[in-house]
């Protein structure tokens, strides 16, 4: 009886050092949203299950394995303990009904993480493709940038142009897959405001890893500037406007950079036109508009160095569309 | 020449890559006649490959010789019920009807297929250590991860063929197994696959993981996508056979006075597993079959623009990938609860509960399937119901962890403990994190950010050692001296398992923490910005570690075949039947039949017996 008590103490001790333990590392990413809150409640609940179940089983087997150890000299076989029909129903009986109430608090937590907070609230449409995200306001803009407002609670509409891709903010918590012939939504409430990353978190194909794309979150005031310059943007009538607009809402700036430091994808733009561009032959060519053309409808055909080619898939422009394109890269210095 | 062709394992391959050339020529042929394409980016189309693979796989299976006794009976003659197979070690490259050698060739098979698949783990593992992109392109990454990914997926169904191949008809005092041909059938139609498989690597490689959803896996213009899929698909064909086989062994062939709870732990927990393997591999049979037919033909299944479901896919593949992996687990922890009681010197504590605790594993695992799907985009009110069958699993994986606790405690363990048993808790210990980082991923709410980050990396680790390895390692040492006659190496048993767990668990923890963080699961590189850097370079160091862990192993292995201490007698004084006879054992396993006259696990009760074996024959 004395071991079952020893064991016993040691089991809450053991447990409650392993959740302050747990719990002194980071183990989440701030949180972001109003939708991380039930989720992380939900996800401390299981943080204490599981410090104090693996206590229940760890420390038992330690202690006997050390106090009832073979002594020198002692051949003989250990005590005949066959079962004991009580506590088996006690540990399944038990265990169920823990099982049965975690269950309901992960659809109650489920169910907040779902509130719907704002029936009118903003839609954004997202487009998920090889290997970008592009944002369109019902403002009337494209974006390859997601600006939300701190507080206000948005619906993102989303759809996938290739494959399945999937929308994780890690600092929101919530994850929701992007598939191809269907819209699926992403309701959440930003409420630090922060610079953050959508990660798409299903396996998209070669540079997968790459999908990245800012999410910012900011006051009212900023995004309501923010929003105004886009709108500035879009309706911008020279030919580099009208191309911005174009690589803006193919997603092309998801993974060509238009600042010196170029993306781990894809070639930067910024000083592209008229530089010498090595291919992956060893040979240069210059980046005319010949060029870029012909690396925009049929990107196989010229494979430049340290890039792979089959990475981007082909793209439709009319002419003018393209002149409008090049004239904007041509800008870009 | 003429002797190294006589080696049916040379044979068949040479007979596979003259199907193949066969194969690709007639498609080729009819392709050019009908005025198609005929060649393509890997110098003929995917349909020749795909016609040619399959066609190779038969010619393996003819000319190595693993259906001779049917073509035989085809033809009306009539063969002896079982060969004999000729001393030495030839028979373990030809079609051996004996059900331990056939678990030795599985045994074998897994291991080598191991170390293909852990380098691959190492070379990403290296590629990850450091943030940019080192010495791997990110598509090079993605086909070596998928291919950690199936490679280790098809070790572990051969383990566990070894494993139960071995043991069952041993445990149940069976001359074999019921269907010896199909048995061998089973282990040689693997051989084709894992040529296949491998072959992918060379053929575009496969970026899709080891799941293969479309529209990913049907877009890719890689024929290594394809010989993937060709490849599962024949490996499911063994699981399918072997599981029927099992069923019927045990069923059938048991010994006079073995009751169903008088068999030992390990059958019921292959029964559980032979169950599912059984009706379950034909899912990913055919939705892997569906996407080949969707790339070969056109047709839509998952093609949104035709009208296809790319979220179908999912469901059909999950409804064998999520069974299979307590397929991959429910034989380890048969293991564990047959070892226990050996060096606890105790009964199994509940033994009926442990073997129906496995059949409800079993059972509930048919009804969980859309757990990896809460975040698809699948129906919206499915999520609920799905997260309450799957945290019902807890309930019979902790009557088993609870009864081991209840088995160990009080036990008479010695010191310094046993490698076999080192290994058995090691395995209690990782099984047990595997299995409680699982009800986080199983509650919807924490799975939306838990889904697809490396934390689901960690998890899986951890319930693939603790499920499959550390209790595969336990039964190689302790059933090491019944099938040689010799004792495998403590010393270096103790340095392999005190190598590998902490390192293990360094690994997985470490997985754990940057995957709540951010980090998401088949990534080739990481951002920066988010600080993994350090962690990753650890987990190589521990994944490293871990290899050496395993060369340790299989230098224990080898030297010990050739210089280990004979052991011909019960080296764990266990009461076990296979135990009771003079090891290895004869070809035709007991000499005497054996009566089970008592309980399998009454150590500590004096007198009593578990069986008794005829004194004549």
């Amino acid at each position: 009886m004395i071991h079952i008590v020893v064991v016993g103490i040691l089991v809450i001790v053991f447990a409650v050092l392993t959740y302050v333990g747990v719990n002194s590392v980071d183990l989440m990413p701030v949180q972001a949203s109003a939708q991380a809150v039930p989720i992380d409640w939900m996800w401390n609940w299981q943080v204490i299950a599981i410090s104090f179940l693996f206590a229940l089983i760890m420390v038992p087997i330690f202690y006997s394995m050390i106090v009832f150890r073979r002594k020198k000299g002692d051949t003989s076989d250990a005590e005949h303990i066959e079962g004991n029909t009580p506590l088996e129903i006690a540990w399944t009986v038990v265990p169920l009904i823990i099982v049965v109430a975690f269950a309901y608090m992960g659809a109650y937590s489920l169910g907040e993480s779902r509130r719907i907070t704002d029936t009118n609230a903003m839609v954004v449409k997202v487009k998920a493709q090889q290997f970008s995200w592009t944002y369109e306001y019902p403002q009337g803009f494209a974006s390859s940038e997601l600006h939300l407002p701190v507080w206000k609670q948005v619906i993102l509409k989303m759809e996938a142009v290739d494959v399945i891709h999937s929308f994780w903010v890690p600092e929101f918590r919530v994850k929701q897959d992007v598939v191809p012939g269907r819209v699926t939504e992403y309701r959440i409430t930003p409420m630090l405001e922060g610079a953050y990353k959508v990660r798409c978190a299903e396996l998209c194909g070669s540079n997968h890893a790459f999908m990245e794309g800012p999410v910012i979150v900011s006051s009212q005031a900023d995004y309501d500037t923010w929003v105004a310059e886009q709108i500035e943007i879009a309706s911008a009538a020279t030919p580099e406007g009208r191309g911005r607009k174009l690589v803006t809402e193919n997603g092309c700036l998801g993974c060509h950079s238009i600042t010196p430091q170029p993306g781990p994808s894809a070639p930067s733009w910024f000083g592209l036109f008229g530089s010498q561009v090595t291919l992956a032959d060893g040979s240069t060519v210059t980046a005319d508009e010949a060029f870029i053309t012909e690396s925009i409808l049929d990107p196989a055909v010229k494979e430049v160095e340290g890039y792979s080619p089959t990475v981007m898939k082909p793209f439709t422009f009319t002419t003018e569309e393209l002149a409008d394109i090049i004239a904007y890269i041509k800008s870009l210095k | 020449m003429k002797k190294i062709y006589s080696i049916p394992l040379i044979r068949g391959i040479v007979w596979q890559v003259v199907g193949l050339l066969v194969g690709i020529g007639i498609v080729v042929g009819i392709r050019a006649a009908m005025g198609l394409q005929a060649t393509g980016p890997f110098l003929v189309t995917e349909h020749a490959w795909v016609f040619g693979g399959f066609l190779g796989t038969l010619t393996f299976l003819v000319g190595h010789g693993v259906m001779g006794d049917w073509f035989k009976w085809w033809r009306g003659e009539i063969t002896s019920d079982h060969h004999e197979d000729k001393p030495g070690w030839e028979k373990y490259f030809g079609p051996s009807l004996d059900h331990k050698v056939i678990g030795i060739q599985y045994t074998v098979t897994a291991l080598i297929v191991m170390i293909v698949g852990g380098t691959f783990a190492l070379i990403f593992r290296t590629e990850l250590a450091f943030e940019g992109m080192q010495f791997l392109k990110p598509a090079q990454y993605n086909t070596l991860m998928s291919m950690h990914g199936i490679v280790m997926i098809v070790v572990i169904l051969l383990g566990i063929g070894g494993m139960m191949n071995y043991l069952v008809p041993l445990l149940v005092g069976a001359h074999d197994m019921a269907f010896p041909r199909l048995n061998s059938f089973a282990f040689w139609i693997v051989v084709p696959a894992a040529v296949w498989l491998l072959s992918s690597m060379a053929l575009g490689g496969i970026e899709t993981g080891w799941t293969g959803y479309p529209p990913l896996s049907a877009n890719m213009n890689l024929v290594g996508q394809q010989t993937f899929f060709l490849a599962v698909f024949i490996v499911g064909w063994s699981s399918v056979l072997g599981g029927l086989n099992l069923i019927a062994t045990v069923v059938r062939m048991r010994a006079k006075g073995m009751t169903a709870f008088r068999m030992p732990i390990f059958v019921w927990a292959s029964i559980a597993t032979s169950l599912i393997a059984l009706t379950a591999t034909q899912l990913i049979g055919l939705s892997f079959q569906m996407v080949m037919f969707q790339r070969l033909f056109g047709m839509g299944f998952f093609d949104p623009v035709k009208g296809g479901n790319p979220v179908l896919f999912q469901h059909l593949f999950w409804f064998y990938s999520h069974p299979a992996v307590y397929v991959f687990i429910l034989p380890g922890l048969g293991i564990v609860s047959e070892l226990l009681p050996v060096f606890a010197r105790k009964p199994l504590f509940g033994y009926k509960w442990i073997a129906m605790s496995s059949l409800g594993i079993a059972l509930v695992g048919f009804l969980v399937w859309a757990h990896h799907m809460f975040t698809s985009g699948m129906n919206e009110y499915l999520r609920v119901p799905f997260m309450y069958s799957t945290l019902l699993v807890a309930v019979p994986t902790g009557v088993k962890f609870f009864s081991w606790t209840a088995t160990i405690w009080k036990g008479k363990i010695d010191t310094p403990v046993p490698t076999p048993m080192l290994f058995t808790v090691g395995a209690v210990f990782v099984f047990l994190l595997g299995g409680l980082t699982g009800p986080p991923n199983a509650t919807v709410s924490t799975d939306l950010h838990l889904h697809d980050t490396y934390w689901i990396v960690g998890h899986f680790h951890d319930t693939m050692f603790g499920g499959f390895m550390f209790p595969f390692f336990a039964a190689l040492y302790y059933w090491f001296p019944k099938a040689t006659g010799r004792r495998m190496n403590e010393t270096l048993g103790k340095i392999h398992f005190w190598l590998m767990t902490p390192s293990f668990f360094v690994m997985t923890l470490g997985m754990m923490y940057i995957g709540l963080n951010g980090m998401r699961r088949r990534i080739a590189d990481y951002d920066p910005a988010m600080g993994f850097q350090p962690t990753h370079f650890v987990l190589t160091i521990a994944g490293f570690l871990i290899a050496l862990s395993v060369l340790v192993f299989f230098i224990n292995l080898i030297t010990s075949l050739r210089n280990g201490e004979v052991a011909k007698g019960n080296v764990w004084n266990s009461r076990s039947p296979e135990w009771q006879v003079e090891s290895p054992m004869p070809a035709h396993n007991y000499e005497h039949p054996f009566e089970v006259v008592g309980e399998p696990y009454d150590y500590g009760l004096a007198g009593s017996k578990y069986v008794e074996f005829a004194k004549h024959k």
